[in-house]
């Protein structure tokens, strides 16, 4: 009942990309317009790892994460990049060569669960059926093997829980069987769109520990899709930090969040309260993030930046590198590197007044 | 910074005393059954002081709020507003009393009527309430006021909800239960909808307003780091009881009940300094309040569980200023400062609880 956390995951090891995304972008149609939602976004999942894509809601991640499934809404669509899953291209795929992709090398996990499953179908029937389809297995041996992944993600009696439909199953078990039917084909990549938002905390942490055991078990490399920066913490290797679209800081979780190097990392996280007392005012940014239809021109994050300067009203900039594998899209990434280089692992660490005396 | 003023713990605004809530539930052809929401809940909030309320989706913490709001009739026990039972009100009494007790809800997005403009919202109150602000000359004067406090423009009193972020949304939320000078704010998940960055903000407004008005709150919240940073005490609820009270950094550091302590181990940090050394997983996920365990309710997930916890129901231990683990109300320290638990086992200490090392 008791695990120790296992903080040295991270141990040296040769990595294998699974999927690299390249410059990607995704469009909206809108009555008034193309919106772009995913701009230029680029990363790397390796095997047994996994990547954390963080931001707030209309960020863009959970767009990213459908656009690698190839599960956009008929409004949206590509518009560039490269989505390479072991080598292939999935974006140049033809739709059927995509469908065989799905299942086998390509697994996600939905964050609502009860709108995921079908709910006229029992489990066990929608669990077979990545068996049957890709498989060419009977009804009767699809059933097998799905009582069989029932068992791995820890349902209780599986044998007759295969016969029940989702209703009949409380929250954190139906997340299961849906992390089930993605990793029922033993994909090299699982992309897990907030799974546990709507969990409790106690569920939460059997859901996060099974993703975990699953990803050794299977050597997967996952993409987790979260808003949560204590799950980033405690959970993924690498950090794809997102705001209005656009990729602003990526890197090791380690690096990333004890020496941020883009503000508006540095500003999230001293927007948690961790161990602030009682009383204290929290660090907050003010403003709200800006309209996807009304991006400025230059930088994404220029209206809320406590370091905002004439050249980032101007000019957008380009992820630069701050570290080891780490990467920041800000004018000023140099001034938080040197900050960041004084021995503190604080968040607190005071901005500078480099503000604009327009 | 600001300085935290501590509540004055000698006068509570609301005392409630066995409280007990049951709904009656159909249950098919087999009649129908009672689902007790609420199980004998006793809890006191001082002039000025935030309680917390924690636990699981489906512990009470809602029904509770409902009851204090006079929406749900108890089936027994007492609530004290100031010292009178406001379910005794009636006409003119009971609208003076309801001035008193405001409450603001978790969905800013569902909770304000899109029909109505934001100056509508918040001056609502006052057409019920018609001799507290009487003319359009002191109610407006009233509604700037209102914006003022809770940092929104004087023109945004035009806008309708539509037009503001979450973050604004909930402000107006805030306004709008303000209105009419309460006492006690019911916070209800109030920032849980929220974007990290702007949670920040609704937080240190909660904490400013707090301090200008002296107004209590009650803070509901399953998001542990805020509740400690806001909260002078917590209550921790599990299937309709309160297992586990006292002073929020007590409980924190310190828990006495298996589960407060499972929660605590089981909510992702941010900090490693702060993650625990060994994790602790539940089991399982909430039994249904319908069948509630025998004895003590949270034995069936309890890693302490022994033989006496299915039989007797555990009666609240406390813990004294001597750091001893006593029956009943400790006899050492100051009463305010009380931490209770209902448990036959408590944790011992915080290494047990996994929190430091052993």
């Amino acid at each position: 009942m008791m695990e120790l956390l296992d903080s040295q995951r991270a141990a040296e090891k040769t990595l294998t990309t699974v999927l690299a995304v390249t410059g990607l972008d995704v469009d909206i149609r809108t009555p008034t317009g193309t919106v772009r939602v995913v701009n230029k976004v680029s990363f790397t999942a390796y095997q047994g790892q996994t990547l954390a894509l963080l931001g707030e809601s209309g960020c863009g991640k959970s767009m990213t994460a459908k656009a690698i499934a190839g599960l956009l809404d008929p409004v949206a669509s590509v518009a560039g990049g490269v989505v390479a899953l072991e080598g292939k291209d999935l974006n140049t795929m033809s739709a059927r060569a995509r469908r065989a992709v799905a299942g086998p090398s390509l697994g996600i996990v939905f964050q609502d669960a009860l709108t995921a499953l079908n709910p006229v179908y029992t489990v066990g029937t929608q669990l077979g059926e990545a068996f049957r389809i890709h498989r060419g297995m009977n009804k009767k041996q699809a059933r097998l093997q799905a009582i069989e992944l029932m068992r791995r993600v820890g349902i209780p009696e599986p044998e007759v829980r295969a016969s029940a439909y989702p209703h009949q199953f409380s929250g954190g078990m139906r997340q299961r069987i849906l992390i089930a039917m993605a990793v029922a084909l033993s994909p090299r990549l699982l992309i897990a769109d907030e799974p546990t938002t709507a969990l409790d905390v106690t569920v939460q942490a059997q859901i996060m520990a099974l993703l975990r055991r699953l990803r050794e078990e299977e050597n997967m490399a996952v993409v987790l899709i979260t808003h949560d920066l204590a799950v980033v913490a405690e959970e993924a290797d690498n950090v794809v930090v997102m705001y209005a679209g656009n990729v602003v800081e990526r890197g090791p979780v380690a690096t990333v969040f004890s020496a941020p190097t883009h503000p508006y990392t540095k500003g999230l996280l001293e927007s948690v309260p961790t161990h602030a007392v009682r009383g204290d005012e929290l660090s907050s940014i003010p403003g709200s993030p800006p309209e996807l239809k009304n991006i400025p021109a230059g930088c994404v994050y220029q209206d809320r930046c406590p370091m905002v300067a004439a050249i980032c009203r101007e000019t957008r900039p380009e992820l630069r590198q701050t570290g080891e594998n780490q990467f920041s899209a800000c004018h000023f990434s140099d001034v938080l590197v040197t900050q960041a280089g004084n021995p503190t692992n604080d968040h607190s660490l005071t901005s500078p007044q480099l503000e604009d005396n327009q | 910074m600001s300085t935290h003023t501590m509540a004055n713990p000698g006068k509570n605004v609301l005392e409630v005393q066995d409280l007990s809530k049951s709904f009656t539930v159909s249950a098919g052809s087999g009649g129908s059954r009672k689902l007790k929401a609420l199980d004998g809940i006793s809890l006191s909030v001082g002039k000025g002081e935030t309680l917390g309320l924690v636990g699981e989706s489906g512990c009470g913490k809602s029904t509770l709020a409902r009851t204090l709001m006079m929406l749900e009739t108890p089936d027994s026990g007492s609530v004290r507003f100031d010292g009178a039972d406001p379910f005794a009100f009636k006409g003119k009494e009971l609208l003076a009393w309801r001035r008193r007790v405001q409450m603001v809800f978790q969905d800013p997005f569902a909770s304000l009527n899109a029909r109505m403009s934001a100056g509508q919202i918040i001056s609502e109150p006052f057409a019920t309430h018609k001799d507290l602000y009487r003319g359009s000359a002191a109610r407006s004067k009233r509604l700037n006021e209102l914006l003022d406090l809770v940092g929104l423009r004087s023109t945004d009193a035009y806008k309708t909800p539509q037009e503001f972020s979450g973050g604004q949304r909930q402000r107006i939320g805030i306004a709008r239960a303000l209105a009419l000078g309460p006492d006690l704010l019911i916070l209800d998940e109030p920032v849980s909808a929220l974007d990290l960055s702007v949670q920040a903000q609704v937080l240190n407004l909660l904490n400013e307003l707090q301090q200008q008005l002296g107004v209590s709150y009650i803070f509901i919240s399953h998001d542990l780091s805020v509740v400690r940073h806001v909260t002078d005490r917590v209550a921790v609820m599990y299937l309709g009881r309160i297992i586990e009270t006292g002073v929020t950094e007590d409980v924190f550091d310190r828990p006495l009940h298996p589960y407060t302590a499972a929660l605590m181990s089981a909510s992702p940090k941010l900090d490693p300094a702060m993650r625990p050394a060994k994790r602790i997983v539940l089991k399982g996920e909430l039994p249904s309040p319908l069948d509630p365990p025998s004895g003590c309710r949270f034995r069936t997930r309890c890693w302490k569980a022994q033989d006496i916890c299915a039989s007797r129901r555990p009666e609240a231990t406390g813990l004294g200023a001597d750091g001893n683990i006593s029956l009943g109300l400790p006899t050492i320290g100051p009463a305010e400062r009380a931490h209770m638990a209902e448990c036959h086992f408590p944790v011992s200490s915080p290494a047990e609880a996994g929190l430091v090392p052993a």
